[in-house]
């Protein structure tokens, strides 16, 4: 007899997974605007946010979209919006605001096929280096990469808890297979899941934009008047267009608060990472392929170990160095050009030989085949 | 009442950022008094959004009160998604023309179709001032600006008219040559529900009039006096004679259900649906 599926055990989307995610890390304010691969995210919220006395609101664009959701955080929401590729570069202008402004929020990025409109519904990965550089100036970013549904559901959690503990926005950035694809996934209950908020002030605390790495953040209407700018401010959110040591004191911190915390941020799932002869580092669907190449060229005599990055932003330099000193090749598959690629290169400093595996179009993925093709290459040469 | 206005009570102890004889002054002015008739000892019941600009600084930081200074153009996202989660607070946008219907134009549209709660006083001086004079979608025909060296070759956008087309509640506007009315707008714009729009016409001297053949603010305001004509009488005028002038008055006075209203009479119904 088939067992019955618990009731808290679905066959989910990972857009779906996201979607519950964002409900039940406390996300009560949506702004979107639709676009592939992203929109089951929008539609779903828009049917699940009312329920639970939320808003989902489609705006005209992506810049009205993340500009609801910055005001919407200031006024006491966890708030987030889904896009892809195109509307993600849109938002660039914003997520500098909310980072400078210091305004928790969520972006997710469902990456498809660019450059431009490029394969509007395919998969790509090739949004990672604009989740770390896209708005100007001086920018840490925080970005998370989920490989499953499963995952979907915990990152998307993760993400409103970084953004609300570090008081910063965070990308989720999915892809068009893990936001496509549907498969198992349980929901944790509810006591079990954690959920941060962000530190109100306590009374006569009134710096809510320095004097300790992440300040307190009260929300409009609570009667502090709060001065919320983009300009250089002071601790009391006073602007200095001017004044150097005011920039620089601001902008090292909101850089430093992250930066200072990039292992606690980091998470990777690993393995063999100390006793290997090849390297793997992998993200998003492509890291999918690791496990079965690893099996494939282990069972050939090839010792297998691998860094699959979960956090893209910052980079997990730790484990990836750990990974460089033992390995002698480090193949990095991803579909894109290069990109993840050149930074394995620069934590590996010449510890090991950095092996790029891209392909791009069409949405094809890297299979397993052609990674532990590549892995038994790398081995022999 | 018993206390007098003063500016001061509203404001936070610092230096005004304004050229002398900016309009901008005049609007804050007008803002701030306009609050105090109407009984507000501070600001406490209102949020102020602004994008970039000089008008942008009439609320943020001065203003003793929350102030959102957004991106350039991206004060009426802010303010949407504020007002959707704090329907009791006033939320109130200052804006110039660049910001507003220039780069921010598409979000003042969608504002007015919407009927957001929010009303939106923009300072209407003709011209880019804070980045040094350049022509802006209001610089009237002709003009003389930074990028415009042999005369605009654009015609200027109708705000006002615009707003009324697109669905507001209340659409007003006023040079700074008529303080009176336009703090008589602002109160009563302020007291209503859904998108309100007061457009105030204004000099600035030093971008915009100097270049454009006026001595001083002075004469600016000499000028919207002569040429501001009430809307009753512009509506007998045809579009030639017009041109060049100033229409001023209300525009639209209007109830329509707002987005407040027809969003939370959602979330209501939604709450009662069983299965999504």
């Amino acid at each position: 007899m088939r067992k019955k599926p618990d009731k808290d055990t679905f066959f989910w989307q990972g857009n779906e997974a996201c979607a519950e995610a964002a409900l039940a890390a406390g996300c009560r304010f949506f702004a979107g605007y639709p676009i592939t691969p992203s929109s089951e995210i929008a539609e779903l919220l828009s049917k699940m946010l009312p329920k639970a006395g939320g808003i989902a609101i489609q705006m005209e664009d992506e810049l009205a979209s993340i500009g609801a959701v910055v005001g919407a955080s200031w006024a006491g929401a966890k708030a987030m919006t889904a896009t892809s590729g195109p509307g993600f570069s849109l938002m660039q202008e914003t997520i500098g605001y909310a980072f400078m402004t210091e305004t928790p929020c969520v972006i997710v990025d469902v990456q498809r096929l660019g450059p431009s409109t490029g394969q509007a519904t395919k998969c790509g990965q090739g949004d990672v280096m604009q989740a770390r550089w896209g708005t100007h100036g001086d920018y840490t970013a925080i970005a998370l990469s989920p490989n499953s549904v499963q995952e979907m559901f915990e990152l998307t959690i993760k993400a409103f808890n970084l953004a609300e503990k570090y008081r910063t926005p965070v990308t989720l950035l999915a892809d068009e297979t893990i936001a496509h694809m549907r498969e198992r996934a349980t929901m944790p209950p509810k006591e079990n899941i954690e959920i941060v908020n962000r530190r109100k002030p306590k009374p006569n605390e009134k710096a809510f934009f320095g004097l300790e790495e992440v300040p307190p953040m009260p929300s409009v209407g609570e009667g502090y008047n709060l001065a919320v700018t983009g300009s250089t401010h002071n601790e009391y959110g006073i602007r200095f267009t001017a004044d150097p040591e005011v920039h620089r004191k601001l902008v090292e911190r909101l850089n430093s608060k992250i930066q200072n915390h990039a292992d606690e941020i980091a998470e990777v799932e690993t393995h063999n990472i100390d006793e290997c002869k090849i390297g793997i580092v992998a993200f998003g669907c492509t890291s999918r392929a690791i496990y079965e190449a690893a099996e494939s060229a282990e069972e050939k005599g090839v010792a297998i170990g691998y860094a699959r990055l979960k956090t893209l932003w910052p980079f997990p330099e730790k484990t990836v160095r750990a990974l460089a000193e033992t390995a002698e090749k480090i193949i990095v598959p991803e579909m894109n050009l290069k990109q993840v690629f050149y930074e394995v290169q620069r934590v590996a400093d010449g510890s090991a030989e950095v092996i790029p595996l891209n392909k791009i179009g069409g949405g094809e993925l890297i299979t397993p085949e052609e990674l532990t093709q590549k892995i038994l290459e790398s081995a022999r040469n | 009442m018993t206390e007098t206005f003063s500016m001061k009570n509203y404001l936070r102890d610092l230096p005004l950022p304004f050229c002398a004889g900016c309009g901008a002054m005049t609007v804050m002015s007008e803002f701030l008094r306009a609050a105090y008739e109407l009984g507000h000892k501070d600001l406490s019941k209102f949020v102020f959004c602004s994008g970039i600009g000089c008008s942008a600084w009439i609320p943020s930081p001065h203003f003793m009160a929350d102030s959102v200074h957004t991106l350039h153009g991206r004060s009426i996202p802010a303010a949407t998604g504020i007002k959707l989660m704090r329907p009791d607070l006033n939320t109130v946008i200052f804006g110039g023309d660049g910001d507003i219907v220039g780069i921010g134009l598409s979000h003042f549209i969608h504002a007015a179709r919407r009927n957001t709660d929010i009303l939106v006083i923009m300072v209407n001086n003709m011209i880019y001032g804070m980045t040094g004079g350049q022509v802006a979608p209001t610089t009237p025909l002709g003009s003389k600006t930074t990028t415009t060296p042999y005369g605009s070759f654009e015609h200027p956008l109708d705000a006002a008219r615009l707003a009324a087309a697109a669905g507001a509640c209340y659409v007003a506007r006023w040079t700074t040559a008529q303080p009176k009315e336009l703090k008589e707008s602002i109160k009563k714009a302020i007291n209503m529900k859904g998108f309100r729009f007061i457009e105030a016409t204004s000099q600035c001297q030093t971008a915009y009039g100097r270049r454009a053949g006026f001595k001083n603010a002075g004469e600016m305001l000499k000028w919207f006096k002569e040429n501001a004509i009430p809307i009753e009488q512009a509506e007998k005028m045809d579009e030639e004679s017009l041109t060049g002038k100033i229409v001023v008055g209300e525009f639209v006075q209007r109830q329509r259900p707002t987005l407040v209203e027809t969003v939370y009479k959602m979330i209501e119904e939604a709450k009662t649906v069983e299965k999504g």
